[in-house]
């Protein structure tokens, strides 16, 4: 490792002792990676001094002196309870476990909902802006073309390299945490030049339209290139922010993508031959009528039984505007007393969703608008629930193996039928 | 006549990630490895649906695969598997990613990679395996019938 006299300094104990401990767990790090320095980062979205039910009970009783174990022990991996400072650069915490209004409606013990009270009170008080979502990109957090940035979330990961340009490789809890004391991660993978270039080829050969083409496109492309960087061509519409978000968040989910190159639309993707810069396609992938088919009854294989209990759209998070397709659909209708409708953003959509009122048509209609977590992180469902319809291949991935339920996948307007009749009735295509 | 048996050792040399030595079974998978979503840090236990490891724990094994995917959540699933007592004894993999390299960093457990045969080929479960993370060194015992 070459290490700036700055960073020597941190590692020597000149900023204290938490950043000592942060700078020597980024250097046990990046040796573990290969890499040979650090850059310099203005911006971390990472989960600082969180805790699950098992840390809190873990780390009982074990603060003292008024210092953090949690964040000692875990999130530095440090042998030492240390005092922690605040952030030295701009950190933003992503998603959690309770919504702070409905955590009653998620069933969170209230023992739980108090710790996780604290541990939010504990990142505030080290200026940690408390952004609460999957989706900072859509909360105030955008990185510019460029930018180095130490993120967790893949879904956030991906959408920073990809639709931004700006490099992040996809962090971790401790890595994080330590970059939020620091401003350092290691220069690896997506922050070099050399590295975002992409590996292989996917040629579009099927109308890609809607939010749920997307979703299911983005799902094939993961499966195809695992964590591979794909190049997708083919004559599709230019995607907006919503199409792009669901896309990305299927290709990490059902592979492990962290950049993608979009022709013609994503910032280093103007041709092909930018997006593969010096390399040669190590394959292509036709993506055409019987490969959607197929993703579409993967992404239904463990659905049979119609009678739907439950419907959960905002995987990632909700923006502004899917809210606002969801009320358009639900004003002057009631979901069906035999299903629950939830719906996830973050606190910041979901405070101008409410300006705008949206959230009061939902609630009207009987579904519920929720923030900071989702089914699948909080594991929460309606008690009772066996079979759901999402409207997210991520979700549609995720929820079955975490929660055992059946999970069909549609479009939004499918999901939101299925809550008002409580029944799943579309016709496979 | 009765079976008796003897043993062979095979040394693979690479590149170590975290240091320090350990030895155990060796438990083998040819899939990468998930992490939050996929994976149980109290029970030490690989829950994703259609994984070959599914149900099997890693606990004081010697794991030997292909690499990380999935959520940035890797590393603390892993992690927390260390305070639940329930980590592998030693990482040996193929694939470097930055979900693995925090993982091995954080779970403090011998780690080697870049080995200079494929240890998927070489190492199958139930192998005796000793792993220098120092030295970047894997030995593989092998139970040979006679």
């Amino acid at each position: 490792m070459i290490l700036t006299d700055t960073e020597k300094a941190m590692l020597d104990g000149e900023g204290g002792k938490a950043r000592q401990k942060a700078m020597a767990l980024l250097v046990r790090y990046a040796e573990a990676l290969g890499a040979e320095r650090f850059v310099d980062t203005r911006n971390v979205a990472g989960v600082p001094g969180s805790a699950s039910p098992f840390l809190q009970n873990y780390y009982a009783g074990k603060d003292a002196d008024g210092l953090d174990a949690i964040f000692s022990y875990f999130d530095l991996d440090s042998d030492e309870l240390v005092e922690i400072p605040a952030a030295l650069v701009p950190t933003y915490h992503l998603q959690g476990g309770a919504d702070p209004r409905h955590w009653q409606t998620l069933g969170v013990k209230v023992e739980v909902f108090r710790s996780y009270q604290e541990r939010e009170a504990f990142a505030a008080s080290h200026d940690v802006g408390i952004l609460k979502t999957c989706t900072p990109y859509l909360a105030g957090n955008v990185p510019a073309k460029g930018e180095h940035c130490a993120w967790m979330e893949s879904s956030a990961v991906i959408f920073a390299n990809s639709v931004l340009g700006a490099r992040t490789n996809t962090e971790g809890r401790e890595s994080t945490s330590a970059a939020m004391l620091t401003g350092k991660i290691p220069d690896w993978g997506l922050h070099r030049a050399e590295c975002r270039y992409g590996t292989h080829r996917i040629d579009v050969q099927v109308p890609v339209e809607s939010v749920m083409d997307w979703g299911m496109l983005g799902y094939f492309v993961g499966d195809m290139v695992q964590e591979r960087i794909p190049v997708i061509a083919g004559p599709f519409a230019r995607p907006e922010i919503v199409r792009l978000k669901h896309f990305g968040a299927a290709a990490s989910s059902s592979g492990g993508v962290e950049m993608y190159h979009l022709v013609g639309v994503t910032p280093e993707a103007p041709s092909i031959e930018d997006a593969f810069g010096p390399n040669t396609p190590q394959a292509t992938f036709v993506y055409g009528k019987a490969e959607q088919q197929r993703v579409y009854d993967q992404l239904n294989a463990n659905a049979s039984d119609p009678n739907v209990d439950f419907v959960m759209l905002g995987c990632p998070h909700a923006a502004l505007d899917q809210l606002r397709e969801a009320a358009t659909l639900l004003a002057g209708t009631r979901v069906s007393s035999n299903c629950h409708l939830w719906i996830f953003t973050s606190r910041a959509v979901d405070a101008e969703a409410r300006r705008l009122g949206y959230v009061k048509t939902i609630t009207d209609a009987g579904g519920v608008v929720l923030t900071d977590t989702c089914s699948a992180f909080a594991q929460a469902l309606p008690p009772g629930t066996k079979v759901a319809a999402l409207d997210s291949a991520k979700q549609a991935h995720y929820l079955p193996a975490i929660l055992g339920v059946q999970a069909w996948f549609g479009s939004t307007r499918d999901c939101i039928e299925a809550a008002r009749t409580g029944r799943w009735s579309v016709d496979r295509p | 006549m009765k079976a008796t048996s003897t043993s062979v050792t095979i040394v693979l040399r690479g590149r170590g990630v975290v240091g320090g030595r350990a030895e155990g079974e060796a438990l083998v998978t040819r899939q990468t490895i998930p992490g939050w979503g996929g994976v149980n840090p109290q029970q030490g236990a690989i829950t994703e649906t259609r994984h070959e490891l599914r149900g099997q724990s890693f606990k004081d094994k010697v794991l030997v695969f292909r690499g990380a995917k999935g959520s940035s959540g890797w590393s603390a699933m892993y992690h927390t598997a260390r305070l639940a007592g329930t980590a592998p004894r030693a990482l040996v993999f193929n694939e470097m990613t930055t979900k693995v390299a925090l993982g091995a960093v954080v779970m403090r457990v011998p780690s080697v990679t870049d080995l200079d045969q494929d240890p998927l080929e070489v190492i199958e479960t139930g192998d005796w395996v000793r792993v220098d993370g120092d030295l970047g060194v894997v030995e593989i015992v092998k139970k040979v019938e006679k």
